[in-house]
């Protein structure tokens, strides 16, 4: 145990030194690292962040129908008597013309322009939860309702919903690919940059094998120098987000003002960070590893 | 200790460096391997050491077959060899005691035991007062010491030596001869390739003597 910890305090300290007598270098192939990965961070964060706004939004299907806006407090005495006969109705609640404005100003700071309103354009509404989700019998429920007396309209409100669910599957999706793309891109490059650490260390690698060095000795120091790497890239590519998202949160606050609604981008949570450094630090790893394969698979007594 | 039974090397291109060579060396021998450069003397070295493997035949060291040894056995073999260079292949990015400690490390011995037994190699060689010295600024005979010390540092039960006195003027020459014998003494098999007759006259060891890859006696 003691033994396998120095073999590898013995690696660190080599490829820390390394880093310290390079350190532009190993900073610069760091931040490529970093500028790689950030670019399916940040849009990852940027879809997490439309995808929380979602969340507030109801996903099960929700049936608005709206009374023609002539109607009267009777009518909707009548509608409503209607409705709780529907067998196919969960629940439903009235939402009066007069809340409605109400809300409708106290959600979207429209009051200056509802003072210039003579009277009041919204309708009566009945909100309406029905029991099944299924497609086929939320349509008979439609249909049922239209026929109601003064019912003007009836909206079935899952379909923007479902959209909007479905655009952030296909931007996750996209991010997938392209984190997979940069992935292998990054493994590439590390294992690029750790030939050329290995041919530098030609001499040292050949005398170590000489003199009974492992596979696994040899191998060693590579690998902490592509998982560091990699660990570095990861920062970094926190880091550019991070700034990248202070940036867009200037203007977005602004925007937000103008529309008198207060929003700004969230980083991703510290769960989502860690498991970044771990990507990245695997990536340059398997970078690693894969270059000192190669290299070692020409080693060995010749026949 | 290392036997050879009709061993062939045949090199890519056809060129054949050893013809059925048959010889066994006992533990605690001291034997020369003399010749003419191509003669096949460093090939012969490099079987031993499991840097290649025969073509046909078998070379047995230390109980294990060479020909038939797995890679991942390789290491350990040669840690049981004391391994000493023409070229010396010292690293020059570290100070002669880092040159030595080199086996210790990879054998995974702890740091404060790893410097006593480089400081007892290096005084063996004489050269414990230049450890912090970068090989670089040593002289040809120095280095060869150097060498010698990182090559015993292990205390291995066979030491290989090609040419180790190539480059060295006569009275050098014959001090790191010396130290060798030192070495057997202690019951340390060695195995010194060398073109130089005149030196090894001296000596009551063994001598094979290779000619065109073939044993001549």
């Amino acid at each position: 145990m003691m033994n396998w910890l120095s073999q590898h305090r013995l690696a660190l300290g080599l490829i820390l030194g390394r880093f310290a007598r390079a350190p532009f270098s190993s900073l610069l192939a760091m931040l490529v690292f970093g500028v790689t990965l950030s670019l399916p961070l940040g849009l990852y964060t940027l879809i997490e962040n439309v995808k929380a706004v979602a969340g507030n939004v109801r996903l099960e299907p929700q049936i608005t129908a709206f009374l023609s806006t002539g109607a009267e407090v009777g009518d909707a005495r009548q509608v409503e008597s209607r409705l709780k006969k529907l067998r196919a109705i969960k629940q439903f609640h009235f939402i009066p013309r007069d809340q409605a404005l109400h809300e409708l100003l106290q959600s979207t700071g429209l009051a200056d322009v509802a003072a210039g309103l003579e009277r009041n354009p919204l309708p009566d509404a009945f909100v309406i939860e029905p029991k099944s989700f299924n497609a086929d019998e939320l349509d008979t429920l439609r249909n049922e309702l239209m026929k109601l007396p003064k019912v003007d309209k009836v909206l079935l409100d899952t379909a923007w919903a479902e959209r909007l669910n479905a655009m952030l599957r296909l931007g996750r999706d996209i991010v997938l690919i392209l984190a997979v793309l940069l992935g292998f891109a990054l493994v590439v490059i590390t294992s690029n940059t750790i030939r050329l650490q290995i041919l530098s260390q030609r001499e040292e690698i050949e005398i170590s094998t000489l003199i009974g060095a492992t596979d696994a000795f040899i191998r060693r120091p590579f690998l902490y120098h592509g998982a560091l790497q990699g660990l570095g890239g990861g920062l970094a590519a926190w880091l550019i987000v991070s700034l990248g998202l202070q940036l867009l949160n200037v203007g977005i606050t602004d925007l937000a003002k103008l529309y008198a609604t207060q929003f700004r981008l969230l980083p991703l949570d510290a769960n989502y960070n860690l498991s970044l450094l771990l990507f990245s630090s695997l990536l340059g790893w398997l970078g690693a590893f894969l270059a000192v394969g190669r290299h070692l698979s020409r080693t060995g007594p010749r026949a | 200790m290392i036997s050879f039974s009709q061993v062939y090397k045949r090199y890519p291109g056809g060129h054949e460096a050893l013809k059925n060579l048959s010889f066994t060396i006992a533990p605690g021998e001291m034997v020369f391997i003399t010749g003419p450069t191509g003669a096949g003397k460093s090939t012969l070295l490099r079987l031993v050491a499991a840097i290649e493997r025969p073509s046909s035949g078998s070379v047995v060291v230390s109980g294990q077959n060479i020909g038939k040894l797995r890679r991942s056995a390789v290491p350990f073999l040669r840690r049981n060899l004391g391994l000493i260079f023409q070229d010396h292949k010292l690293l020059y990015d570290r100070n002669v005691l880092a040159n030595v400690i080199l086996p210790l490390d990879i054998a995974g011995l702890p740091r404060a035991e790893s410097m006593k037994r480089a400081r007892a190699a290096l005084d063996k060689v004489k050269l414990l007062g230049l450890e912090k010295a970068n090989p670089i600024s040593l002289s040809g005979g120095e280095q060869q010491r150097l060498c010698i010390a990182r090559a015993i540092v292990n205390r291995p039960a066979i030491v290989l030596a090609d040419e180790p006195t190539g480059n060295l003027d006569a009275d050098y020459a014959s001090k790191i001869m010396e130290m060798f014998k030192s070495f057997n003494q202690v019951g340390v098999t060695l195995l010194i390739s060398t073109h130089d007759e005149s030196l090894i006259t001296r000596y009551s060891s063994r001598v094979l003597h290779l000619k065109q890859g073939e044993l001549s006696t």
